[in-house]
């Protein structure tokens, strides 16, 4: 293994690599999550809009080089594009089944994880063999060092860096604009917004739509960037682990993209440790960020205290 | 005052705010049916422009589904306003504020996880999409400045106090630049002495002409203190106006109730034996924030004794009555219920007979989906005659439902119905007729137990309080309505921020060392 030649240094710089590289779909499936529950709405159904994202992108990618005539070179971003549309179509049977009178969030949920996982399995199988185009990277090892691990290591995918962006523009979309105001509103005390004039089922909807279009960008770049395929173990419950994260990060945008990065890098703990010769304990490894959503999990619960910033009106059952 | 509002745009209005009188606002022949029920029937209202006019009404008689059509929350079948002599559609709160009408909520309306700024700068109905905090901060402390109460702006609503909660309700209305206010029991939640302030303010700018108001109240002293005219309706009819000096609070009773009728007298049979049922001990207990709402409560309730607790909602109340249901675990200190300790296990509950009247009773106190029946027998199921061994006898607690339901009237269509279904005074007497039919109680612990009920359903449970007291029961009676717990208490504790702040036998209470207390000075 190349990684061997600087020794332990690989350790630390595969969680770097890992983090750079693996926290995006946390990053895009949380912020997603972060806005839906915002607006008092729970989607755990985005490990479904997820897949659902990955598959359409990919499929679309090679699609269109193989069938439409397309440049490589726009050919996944079109996927990409339509990995979003697949992401609100996901989005808006969730949001208009969760929005019935008597219906749970949390049952239409684990429905979507099903619904959208089989149709993506579905729809996915012809494209499982074939290579698709992938989304080019920003070099940026290339700037730092002429080490080839180090190249290899440090690649920044455009899509990672409009995440990045997008958590601070959340946040202050949700401080200094009206309709993120109404949104808040709608989320903490949906009776204060509809004396207001304002329509909860509409923001509500249009929360889990824009949502979901996240989480299906979220999922393009899982099989058009890292790990860069279509199989149908792709997302390994990536899209539920952002569920918890969002709770982690207190449903701060800002605090979501740290949550991210930290999920990305203990995502990478295992392989890094594996790239410098330590087999042993490989799977447990693996585990870590499943580890680290159980513990939170425990961490945040108490019998004794609501949870601090939760949205107020997170989840109630419609009439 | 011919046109207003109508022709000039939102923006511009402020200029024009201290020029124009508000308008002068009619309901003609309102009706209004939900299904079957006829909620309004040919409601007609004329509110004077600079008037301080009372809707008042039994609960149920249409107050609010008539306020709720004025600004649009609910169409109205038929029946029109008028504004300014102009029939007017209003079909959501948005036009309503068009017109310069604004409404006071009976419950909050403001977002408790934001400040005090952005919930005034969302309320505003024009359509800028990004916010431009410095300006607006700066217009908002030139508005607070000329603002008849002050609030701190950047402070989170959700730490205000009740208070302050309801001031800023009346800000936002002026902050929008509403002509007629619309009040719906706006100082349920406030001390004698802040609803005093709030409504003295608010008469302030009524007789200087730059405000109407609509107010509905159940307080006959803050209509005939404030009030220039009522309305009264009963059981969805227009029932009678008039001018307040005309009337006598008698008057106003009749009209509302339809016949003359006087409270029924209290009658207390004193007790000789002082016996300590319920003793705390230095009781702590958290929010659910995990902040501390009871720091070190000592209380003791004798037998034959009411202690009423008074203080405004949000100061530990809630939290003391749930640690003594059970709903709520301690954080250090003991209750002791016949000198032993009581922690409000089931066993322990069916020894030291101990019955609670909660607030919200179909949520603390019913399983909404059971049935009247089973809901009635939540404290007996398990034993005989109910039960035989571990199977439940439905035959019996049938039995007993049916006497139950004749002897305290609950109004149901049968015992298998679902409580949830029933009218919130039905399920109030669901759960009185459970926690008052056993034959021997020892500790009632009622928390609120009149809130939102109308006046005979009030002197019905008092009268069930008052002969459990003579009975020699010891009740604890927590209560948000101070009037409430005058007439019933022998002992009146205020409790404030957590606090015991005041004590003394009802013969000795002082009204403004009270109200002084509850407002946490």
């Amino acid at each position: 293994m190349a990684t061997e030649a600087i020794g332990w240094l690989g350790v630390p710089l595969g969680i770097l690599a890992g983090t750079l590289r693996g926290s995006a779909p946390f990053l895009f499936v949380s912020l997603g999550e972060c806005l839906t529950e915002k607006s008092g709405k729970i989607n755990l159904g985005l490990e479904g809009t997820l897949l659902m994202g990955a598959m359409s992108a990919y499929a679309i990618s090679y699609l269109g080089v193989s069938q439409w005539n397309m440049s490589p070179a726009i050919s996944p971003w079109i996927g990409v594009l339509v990995a979003g549309l697949a992401g609100m179509g996901m989005g808006l049977i969730h949001a208009w089944l969760s929005q019935q009178p008597r219906v749970n969030d949390i049952a239409v949920g684990i429905a979507m994880i099903i619904f959208g996982s089989g149709l993506a399995f579905f729809l996915g199988k012809p494209f499982i063999q074939p290579q698709a185009p992938q989304l080019p990277s920003f070099e940026l090892g290339k700037l730092l060092s002429s080490s080839p691990i180090v190249q290899s290591a440090l690649q920044i995918s455009p899509l990672f860096i409009l995440g990045v962006l997008l958590a601070p523009a959340m946040n202050w979309f949700f401080k200094s604009t009206r309709p993120g105001l109404f949104i808040r509103a709608v989320g903490d005390s949906p009776d204060a917004a509809l004396a207001m004039g304002v329509s909860v089922k509409k923001v509500r909807m249009l929360c889990i739509i824009a949502g979901s279009f996240l989480a299906g960008i979220g999922g393009a770049y899982l099989s058009l960037v890292y790990p860069g395929s279509w199989t149908e173990r792709i997302s390994s419950g990536q899209g539920l682990m952002a569920v918890a994260l969002v709770i982690f990060a207190r449903w701060n945008p800002i605090q979501c993209l740290w949550a991210s990065l930290f999920f990305g890098g203990a995502q990478a703990i295992g392989p890094a440790l594996q790239a410098v010769g330590i087999d042993k304990g490989y799977y447990l490894f693996n585990a870590a960020p499943y580890v680290l959503t159980l513990l939170i999990m425990i961490l945040t619960c108490s019998p004794k205290k609501t949870l601090s910033g939760a949205p107020g009106a997170l989840g109630s059952i419609n009439g | 005052m011919a046109e207003v509002i109508p022709s000039v745009h939102q923006g511009s209005v402020s200029e024009l705010d201290a020029a124009i009188a508000p308008p002068d606002l009619e309901v003609v022949n309102m009706s209004k049916r939900f299904g079957s029920l006829v909620a309004l029937d040919q409601v007609s209202l004329h509110v004077k422009p600079g008037t301080f006019h009372a809707l008042l009404g039994e609960n149920g008689a249409g107050k609010s589904t008539l306020v709720k059509c004025m600004m649009g929350f609910y169409r109205p079948d038929h029946g029109d306003i008028v504004i300014n002599k102009r029939s007017r559609t209003i079909a959501s709160p948005k036009d309503a504020h068009h017109y310069g009408i604004g409404m006071v909520y009976q419950h909050f309306t403001s977002v408790p996880a934001m400040t005090v700024a952005e919930n005034l700068v969302m309320s505003r109905f024009d359509t800028t999409t990004v916010i431009n905090w410095k300006q607006e901060m700066a217009a908002l402390q030139a508005f607070m400045a000329t603002a008849p109460f002050k609030l701190p702006l950047e402070t989170l609503v959700g730490q205000l106090a009740a208070g302050e909660k309801q001031k800023l309700e009346i800000l936002k209305q002026l902050y929008l630049h509403s002509k007629i206010l619309i009040l719906d029991e706006p100082t349920s939640v406030l001390t004698p002495s802040e609803a005093d302030e709030v409504l003295g303010l608010i008469r302030e700018q009524v007789t200087d002409g730059k405000l109407s108001v609509l107010i509905i109240s159940h307080k006959f002293r803050e209509v005939t203190s404030f009030c220039d005219e009522i309305t009264v309706l009963r059981k969805g009819k227009f029932a009678g106006t008039g001018r307040v000096e005309a009337l006598t609070v008698a008057d106003m009773a009749e009209m509302m109730m339809g016949e003359k009728r006087e409270p029924q007298p209290v009658e207390k049979v004193a007790t000789t034996e002082v016996v300590p049922v319920l003793q705390l001990h230095n009781l702590h207990a958290n929010k659910d924030n995990g902040l501390e709402a009871l720091h070190g409560v000592n209380l003791t309730v004798h037998q034959g004794e009411i202690v009423g607790i008074a203080g405004i909602s949000g100061n530990g109340q809630r939290e003391l009555v749930e640690v003594l249901a059970g709903q709520r675990s301690a954080t250090s200190g003991q209750v002791m219920v016949n000198g032993e300790p009581y922690a409000a296990t089931r066993k322990q509950i069916n020894q030291h007979r101990v019955f609670v009247l909660p607030e919200e009773p179909l949520k603390n106190a019913c399983v909404p989906h059971m049935s009247v029946a089973e809901n009635l027998a939540l404290r007996t199921f398990d034993r005989p005659p109910q039960a035989k061994g571990p199977m439940v006898l439905f035959a019996a607690i049938r039995q007993m439902a049916e006497q139950l339901i004749d002897t305290f009237k609950i109004k149901t269509p049968t015992p298998e119905t679902p409580v949830g279904n029933l009218s919130g005074g039905n399920v109030q007497r669901t759960v009185l007729a459970r926690e008052l039919s056993a034959d021997h109680i020892n500790l009632l612990i009622a928390a609120n137990p009149c809130f939102g009920l109308d006046f005979a359903m009030v002197d019905y449970i008092h009268g069930q309080i008052l002969s459990a007291r003579n009975r020699g029961v010891a009740v604890l009676l927590v209560s948000e309505d101070l009037d409430e717990l005058l007439k019933l208490s022998d002992r009146l504790i205020v409790i404030s921020g957590g606090k015991f702040a005041y004590e003394s036998a009802i013969a000795e209470a002082d009204f403004a060392a009270i109200s002084h207390a509850m407002a946490g000075h």
